[in-house]
């Protein structure tokens, strides 16, 4: 590419002013690769879950609780095979920096619904023995460096004091519903402690029968609609998604952000390049005058703009994938797995694309369209 | 036939409610191998001409023929192109991009043809040394002194070969001893080179240098006697 030096030559007339245009599109769409990896994490947690399992909630809102008598009506429906029902559990560790998920659950039931939680069968067994044995996953026992058998105390938030538990156990997920970064210990411990007869956060019904989700899903809403505290059931992968989006339409949210960003960079992506364009009247001219064609200083001016939305795309993108891949980042632990996907990686690409048009185009038709003996007389 | 055919050319500017009228009906010739002096005062049209025989203005109506070709009928890409074989222009000041040097400045015509790099490296080697600036091949425009700027420029006209060589006021911005230099190159260029110059001045030495001086008043044209040779 013969004319590239001088497309080069260009943009090093400014170097900072190039450099701080390339930094706004890096960082546009290392934004725009955040905001919605978050989306997409989000969306593919919603995908993994079993159809086979139905998660029935409080209708005014997860954080309200249901009786602990529903468990034996609910077991009581036609096509519901099991019961289970679990806590949220607002805990923090140490300096509660490093954030993770605990549930409180009835744990026969609950190892018995999640086949996915494997554990070995004696830590199993110590579990279900001892009233203040925890499990926890793979990940936060190497992230704490915990072992085996050790008492960890965590600050109750939602129900104060200090809690201390028992690791008695260590599982591993054999499916990405189940993540590897929760301590999960038992409702009677917590219920014993809190002196009340307990309450259930949320249900979780296995059906023998995928196909009759909705159904079945339906038959139990029906069945406390006049009660005290009406139910809202679901699918666990709308179960899952809702959960992650508690605080609020967050993929909505995420992306008018992500477009606000890439709006404003537009726009100063643009003005460089109308000032850059301005400038150079002189020397479009004198090209011109040499004989270079309208369409090719449409295109070298084109050239230049993609030049700097590419490389900022490249590093903003790039930088995106490999700083999330090499921290192994997972905000933590409220996003496993969080991974720029290709998707992202292309929107990217086709937002930077848009923006070498946008900010290009006009410069670009300006240089072309330019009369040459007019912009001469505004030199002279 | 001579190399540039002009006739009853008419050329009018519109400038909101006035209008301009810079030639009525001008022909001129101008031979191969010549050495034409433009001389005459401000306002007079000079630039218009040279503008019109370059095919970077149009003429309201009348012909222009440079080298066989109708260059008031061509469309805009067709002009460019014809540029870039034919025309090598070098204006009075600001014929160089500031951000390349000296050899990237003359090597842009060649871009537009189909040499190799190392073809293109020769050339531009050859027409900087025509201008004895072979030492200042890799310096930029604000390092050069104003006379070595324009001999750059004209090296960048002649670097491609072109037909003929158009100069508007090129020792206009310079001291009387880089004026002189630039003449004498231009002579050689003429005399040596057999190249065909059209050079547009107020300075009555460098009109001395021509084969041709023509006087352009009010848009009509007086020959004088051509000096020396
Ligand atoms: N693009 C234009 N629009 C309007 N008027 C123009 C334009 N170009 C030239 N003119 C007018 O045409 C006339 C001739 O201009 P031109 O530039 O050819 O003169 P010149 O002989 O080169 O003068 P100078 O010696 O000052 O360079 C002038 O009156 C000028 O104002
Ligand atoms: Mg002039």
């Amino acid at each position: 590419m013969k004319y590239l030096p001088l497309v080069l030559a260009n943009l090093g007339r400014h170097k900072r002013r190039t450099f701080l245009t390339m930094a706004s599109v890096a960082l546009a769409l290392f934004l725009f690769a955040s905001l919605r990896t978050v989306v997409t994490t989000i969306a593919a947690g919603a995908q993994f879950g079993s159809a086979r399992r139905l998660v029935a909630t409080n209708a005014t809102g997860i954080v309200f609780p249901l009786p602990l008598a529903y468990a034996g009506r609910l077991r009581a429906l036609p096509g519901v095979q099991a019961v289970s029902w679990a806590n949220w559990f607002g805990g923090r560790y140490g300096d509660g920096k490093r954030f993770f998920a605990t549930f409180a659950v009835d744990p026969a039931s609950y190892l018995e619904m999640y086949p996915e939680i494997v554990l070995p069968a004696d830590q199993r067994e110590a579990f279900l023995r001892e009233r203040s044995a925890a499990i926890v996953g793979r990940r936060l026992l190497d992230v704490f460096g915990w072992r085996l058998g050790q008492d960890v105390t965590l600050q109750g938030t939602i129900y104060s004091g200090d809690w201390t538990f028992t690791i008695r156990g260590v599982y591993t997920p054999s499916d990405p519903v189940i993540n590897d970064d929760m301590l999960i210990f038992r409702h009677d411990y917590l219920d014993e402690r809190m002196n009340r007869a307990g309450f259930a956060g949320w249900y979780i019904l296995r059906i023998d029968d995928p196909n009759n989700a909705a159904g079945i899903a339906k038959v139990v809403d029906d069945q406390f609609r006049n009660s005290s505290a009406p139910t809202k059931t679901g699918t666990e992968q709308a179960f899952n998604a809702s959960f992650a989006t508690m605080w609020g339409n967050v993929s909505l949210l995420m992306n008018t952000i992500g477009m606000a960003v890439v709006f404003a960079i537009l726009l100063v992506t643009a003005n460089a390049m109308m000032m850059s364009a301005r400038e150079r009247m002189g020397e479009v001219a004198v090209l011109k005058t040499i004989g270079f064609s309208d369409r090719r200083l449409f295109g070298l001016v084109m050239l230049e703009a993609g030049l700097i939305t590419l490389t900022g795309a490249v590093l903003g993108l790039g930088g995106a994938k490999l700083l999330y891949r090499a921290t192994n980042f997972s905000a933590a632990g409220f996003l496993p797995g969080f991974n720029v996907n290709s998707t992202t990686l292309v929107v990217g690409g086709a937002i930077a694309l848009l923006l070498m048009l946008a900010s290009g185009l006009v410069p670009a038709v300006r240089a072309a369209r330019l009369p040459v003996v007019q912009a001469l007389r505004h030199v002279e | 036939m001579a190399l540039v055919q002009i006739r009853d050319v008419y050329k009018t500017f519109q400038r909101d409610t006035q209008r301009i009228d810079v030639f009525t009906g001008l022909s001129l010739d101008v031979a191969q191998g010549s050495f034409t002096a433009l001389m005459g005062p401000s306002g007079s049209g000079k630039s218009t001409l040279l503008n019109l025989i370059a095919g970077l203005d149009r003429p309201t109506s009348g012909t222009v023929r440079v080298a066989g070709a109708d260059v008031h009928a061509m469309s805009a890409a067709q002009l460019a192109a014809w540029r870039a074989r034919h025309i090598g222009f070098v204006f009075q000041q600001l014929n160089l991009l500031p951000v390349l040097t000296a050899y990237q400045n003359v090597e842009l015509p060649l871009l537009l043809t189909r040499l190799s790099k190392q073809e293109r490296a020769e050339r531009v080697r050859v027409a900087l040394g025509v201008v004895a600036l072979d030492d200042r091949i890799h310096h930029y425009p604000r390092q050069l002194s104003g006379g070595q700027e324009q001999r750059v420029a004209i090296a960048r006209a002649i670097v491609a070969d072109p037909t003929l060589i158009l100069l508007d006021e090129p020792t206009g911005q310079l001291d009387a001893k880089s004026s002189q230099e630039v003449l004498t190159l231009l002579q050689r260029l003429n005399s040596e080179f057999g190249k065909t110059v059209v050079i547009v001045t107020h300075d009555a030495h460098a009109a001395d240098k021509a084969k041709t001086v023509l006087h352009l008043e009010k848009g009509a044209l007086i020959e004088r006697a051509a000096v020396g040779a």
